[in-house]
């Protein structure tokens, strides 16, 4: 074992903390889920790019740097250290690349990843739907194949129903999703993996306000929403496949980078020199210590993966803990301020409203202990419920 | 940067497993619970002889020059299978090239010698004995011991985190089979959430303790937060395990009740939560 950086990746280190020290904007971004916040930080990731920072493991043609596994966590590391603004970008970077990487053709690359690199497009998820949230497989918006839906004579699909808790929906320039193509098929058969602009006609977008009173989600309202047969990642039905395909692999690892948790735990080592009292020492302790343990941990894996392994559930294990490392930190950090605390506007109730929702998003961490119990323990699967929303 | 065990390193685990196993440990450690402790020496000495205690002396000294992975990889093993006697005195604390089981109080950190009714005291009078939740350990009183220095009491702090480790996973291993196995209204109780979830806690908590005990071991982090990770991990797989097991696990006939004893015995050994927690503080304020 060692943990030690070869010279390469110390330069690299080098560059990426002396350019954000630079450049990382000294007050803070008002909150990306604000109409003003958003567009700044749409400037931030502009900016970030122009320096091929904004992401650095793609291909050059891309605007990346073709950085290691090693170098991106490197990278994420100083990139939280250095207190620099969240990404508005991530849904798109972190969960859609791969699998335009992976399924898109060459076309839909060149189409889709030099904006989506440069911050000027910025993507929204489209999963859940009111009844189909940990349950994603019982969706039940469609998808109607139409030989000349458009005014270009393309052949293409119409979209109908409502998604819901669309992060970034309310700004955001595109959205992705699953479709229901075969209404007669099994529950995760016939879905079909759709792009689409937000300002499709058919299309309504409202914002719904989060805990933090911000529209950080939407629901969206498809009315015979016309998608080109171009704007299919993968084959039609086999969007399921498509969607779970990179949920699992390195980037699984791009949800969360260790980077942030050692970043918020010195702060919060800060906050108690500051303020600390011997009631809150044993939760600053352990925050910290759960830190440097998921740093450690992040190692492990990118090497098993330089390796030649895979995430494979493992990726569960990691959400489950960061997610409650987020929320435990952050509530520390409330209890350090005391009466102070409950002021708004403050990084750190910011941070606390945003944490809570780190055990629902992403496969709630009901459904991820299922996945660690069964995959990893091998336990038998729970009985299931009837499906409901597709035809069996 | 790789952070991995070697083929090797594996290995030599998977040697003293094999070894272990075909001992019979868990026998073992009955018997030298119940005052037998023959076949315990002679377990001893055989994984003497594969260089346990002397991994990390000095070349120098007649030792192997091990490593402190090497010397979490031989915990790991011995808290999975329920060695007995003082190996953390003898293997980490003060290495043995010659494979003599001696044994030491270290306070505050070990209040008292373990197993100083078979092993050699380094030092100090001995006093009172005493018994120990865990029924394979005797704890002896000891007047005037001489100190260690901080390097040997680090050493004895993280064989203890890795043998907890060992310790946890077995636990967890062993309560996953019985929730496999083990069928209530009709079904068996590891396909209820409720069980399942509580085990899959356990896996997270030890998934991420051993990269700290690790860790520590490459000096990324003090030893301490591989003590504090590596014992909670560790208790909570006791306290689900047995709650797994159901009655069974509450009998003393059961060997699970052998790893519940080791760990809560190991919990406050070689210093408690409450004392590391401390030394992690010191460490994260006093460096800023």
């Amino acid at each position: 074992m060692d943990l030690s950086l070869s010279d390469s990746e110390r330069a690299f280190q080098a560059e990426v903390r002396e350019w954000l020290s630079a450049n990382v904007p000294t007050t803070r971004l008002a909150s990306m889920d604000s109409a003003e916040g958003f567009v700044a930080h749409q400037e931030w990731e502009a900016t970030l790019a122009e320096a091929r920072l904004s992401v650095v493991s793609w291909p050059r043609e891309y605007g990346g740097r073709e950085a290691s596994l090693v170098e991106w966590v490197i990278f994420e590391e100083e990139y939280y250290r250095a207190g620099a603004p969240g990404r508005v970008s991530q849904n798109g970077i972190f969960l859609l690349a791969p699998i335009i990487f992976d399924h898109g053709t060459p076309e839909q690359q060149a189409r889709f990843l030099p904006s989506m690199a440069t911050g000027e497009k910025i993507w929204a998820q489209a999963w859940s739907e009111p009844e189909a949230g940990s349950d994603l497989a019982s969706l039940r918006s469609t998808a109607t194949r139409v030989s000349t839906g458009s005014t270009t004579g393309e052949s293409g699909w119409l979209l109908n129903g409502q998604k819901t808790w669309s992060s970034r929906a309310a700004y955001a320039h595109w959205g992705f999703g699953l479709f229901r193509s075969d209404p007669a098929a099994e529950r995760h058969q016939g879905l079909t993996y759709f792009v689409f602009p937000l300002d499709a006609p058919g299309l309504t977008v409202r914002p719904i306000a989060q805990l933090d009173g911000e529209p950080g989600f939407a629901e969206l309202f498809f009315d015979d929403v016309f998608v080109p047969d171009s704007d299919v990642l993968g084959d039609p039905g086999d969007g399921w496949r498509v969607a779970m395909s990179t949920a699992g692999n390195e980037r699984g690892l791009s949800l969360r980078s260790p980077g942030r948790f050692c970043a918020a735990a010195d702060r919060l080592v800060d906050l108690y020199d500051d303020r600390g009292t011997p009631g809150t020492a044993d939760a600053v302790v352990d925050a910290w210590i759960k830190a440097q343990a998921y740093r450690l941990y992040t190692w492990g894996t990118v090497t098993r993966l330089a390796e030649g392994g895979d995430m494979g559930a493992a990726g569960s294990v990691n959400k489950v803990f960061w997610s409650e490392l987020d929320i435990a930190l952050h509530e520390t950090a409330l209890d350090l301020l005391g009466p102070d605390a409950e002021l708004a506007d403050s990084p750190w109730m910011d941070g606390y409203l945003f944490s809570l929702s780190g055990p629902i998003y992403a496969g709630t961490n009901e459904i991820q202990r299922n996945i660690v119990a069964e995959r990893i323990l091998g336990l038998p699967r729970e009985p299931r419920g009837e499906a409901r929303g597709a035809a069996r | 940067m790789r952070f991995e065990l070697t083929d090797e390193q594996r290995g030599f685990g998977q040697s003293l497993t094999d070894l272990m196993r075909s001992a019979d440990s868990v026998s073992v450690a009955r018997s030298w619970a119940e005052g037998d402790t023959a076949p315990g020496q002679d377990l001893w000495k055989r994984l003497a002889d594969q260089g346990v205690t002397a991994l990390v002396a000095p070349e120098d000294e007649g030792g192997l020059g091990g490593t402190l992975i090497d010397l979490a990889v031989a915990f790991e093993v011995l808290g999975h299978e329920l060695a007995v006697g003082p190996w953390i005195e003898s293997a980490a604390l003060a290495p043995q090239v010659d494979g003599a089981m001696v044994t030491a109080a270290a306070p505050p950190l070990a209040a008292y010698a373990a197993d100083a009714h078979v092993a050699r005291l380094l030092s100090g009078v001995a006093g009172e004995q005493h018994g120990s939740v865990d029924t394979t350990r005797t704890l002896t009183e000891v007047a005037d011991p001489d100190p260690f220095d901080d390097v040997a009491l680090d050493r004895a702090v993280l064989a203890c985190a890795a043998e907890l480790l060992g310790a946890g996973e077995r636990v967890l291993a062993d309560s996953v089979a019985y929730a496999k196995q083990r069928r209530q209204f009709g079904r068996e109780i590891g396909s209820y959430q409720a069980v399942k979830h509580q085990l899959a806690d356990v896996r997270i908590g030890l998934d991420f303790a051993r990269p700290l005990v690790f860790g520590a071991a490459l000096g990324e982090v003090p030893v301490s937060a591989a003590k504090v990770a590596a014992a909670d991990a560790a208790y909570r797989a006791a306290r689900t395990g047995l709650q797994v097991h159901g009655a069974i696990g509450y009998t003393a006939e059961f060997d699970l009740s052998l790893w519940l004893g080791r760990i809560r015995a190991l919990v406050t050994a070689w210093g408690t939560p409450a004392y590391h927690r401390a030394r992690v503080l010191d460490v994260i304020t006093g460096a800023r």
